[in-house]
């Protein structure tokens, strides 16, 4: 697990220093994600330490997101500012989103 | 024994007590979730923020001292980003096959998302800093923060923003889905992958399993996507 985790954690490392190199616009974490995925291209898949650690780990995605949302504390007021916008504009956007990502997939999909 | 003060004082000057709440308020969630049945409402991310939003406000810490423990968590992000690559790799040969509906339908949804999100904002009034920090709220959080920064939004606001739609995502994806008529699992995981990041996916990923490969897949891409295309968008809608 520890050597699966490791080897995650270089890849960012090395997704970091990639995008910084050529001043891509590119987050290092998912720069890290395309270079694994193109290490597994070479090796022929992940071991089973790997799939077992990343299974882990994204299992619990969800727990990660929480530090960054308690952040919400010191938006307050920007938030009871601008509420109503903000509210309408994520609601509408969501939903825009879900529906013309869906429909365009299943309609090309289908051929 | 030392009065239990002193313990306090001591433990506040740890990273412990962020780190601990943190856990646990996660293990309050899952309880709860589990209690009211998986309802979307009460996934167990919002039940954890709002439980510890609460202990922040009721004792008067500051979001900084939290996350000095709870930034062990927050850095977990990064691998997980990483991680993504395993589920997508099984996908390989699906999404090969996928790949002509897929490229349109992600970059269609992202783009819709971004641009509608920015434009609802502004027509209603909302600051400039709060309509730059809604352009990235579809993508995983370390990205989305990233970009709101380079464009000119707040990225803790980024942060929360990120959050609201992946759980509006979920809350909605079922309503959407049934809508527009939308029965394929591929086209289901890859826009709540598209328009809801992974809080969204970790959704799909409990529900179906090929579903929550296109949308992790979706995380990817779209990450990539709106890093690409956000910055010049904003400028030619905002001016």
């Amino acid at each position: 697990m520890l050597g699966a985790l490791t080897q995650l954690v270089c890849f960012q490392v090395l997704g970091e220093v990639v995008s910084r190199a050529l001043g891509l616009p590119v987050p290092g974490p998912v720069l890290g994600l395309v270079l694994l995925l193109a290490w597994f291209g070479v090796r022929g898949g992940p071991d089973a330490p790997m799939q077992e650690t990343s299974t882990g780990l994204l299992r619990s995605l969800g727990l990660l997101f929480v530090p960054a949302g308690v952040g919400v504390v010191t938006q307050l007021d920007a938030l009871a500012a601008d509420w109503l916008p903000i509210t309408v504009a994520v609601v509408v956007s969501t939903g825009l989103g879900l529906a013309v990502t869906a429909l365009i997939m299943q309609h090309l999909d289908r051929r | 024994m030392r009065p239990v003060w002193q313990v306090w004082v001591y433990l506040e000057t740890t990273p412990l007590l962020g780190l601990v709440s943190t856990l646990l308020a996660w293990q309050v969630g899952l309880r709860v979730s589990r209690m009211a049945r998986d309802v979307p409402a009460a996934n167990p991310v919002l039940v954890a923020i709002i439980v510890l939003v609460a202990l922040l406000l009721l004792t008067g810490t500051p979001y900084a001292a939290y996350f000095q423990g709870a930034q062990y968590v927050h850095f977990l992000l990064g691998p997980a980003t990483v991680a993504l690559a395993v589920p997508m790799y099984a996908a390989l040969p699906r999404i090969r096959r996928s790949a002509r509906a897929l490229v349109p339908a992600l970059l269609a949804g992202s783009v819709t998302a971004a641009a509608s999100a920015m434009l609802v904002a502004h027509w209603l009034g909302a600051s400039r800093t709060v309509v730059l920090s809604l352009a990235p709220k579809s993508v995983t959080t370390p990205i989305a923060m990233g970009v709101a920064e380079q464009i000119g939004g707040n990225p803790s606001l980024a942060a929360v923003l990120v959050l609201l739609t992946g759980n509006v995502a979920i809350l909605l994806g079922p309503l959407v889905w049934r809508i527009t008529r939308v029965t394929d699992w591929r086209a289901r995981g890859l826009s709540a992958g598209t328009a809801g990041h992974g809080l969204a996916t970790a959704r799909m990923l409990m529900v179906n399993e090929e579903a929550g490969a296109f949308g992790g897949l979706a995380i990817g891409l779209n990450g990539i996507a709106t890093a690409l295309l956000v910055p010049p968008l904003a400028r030619l809608l905002l001016g």
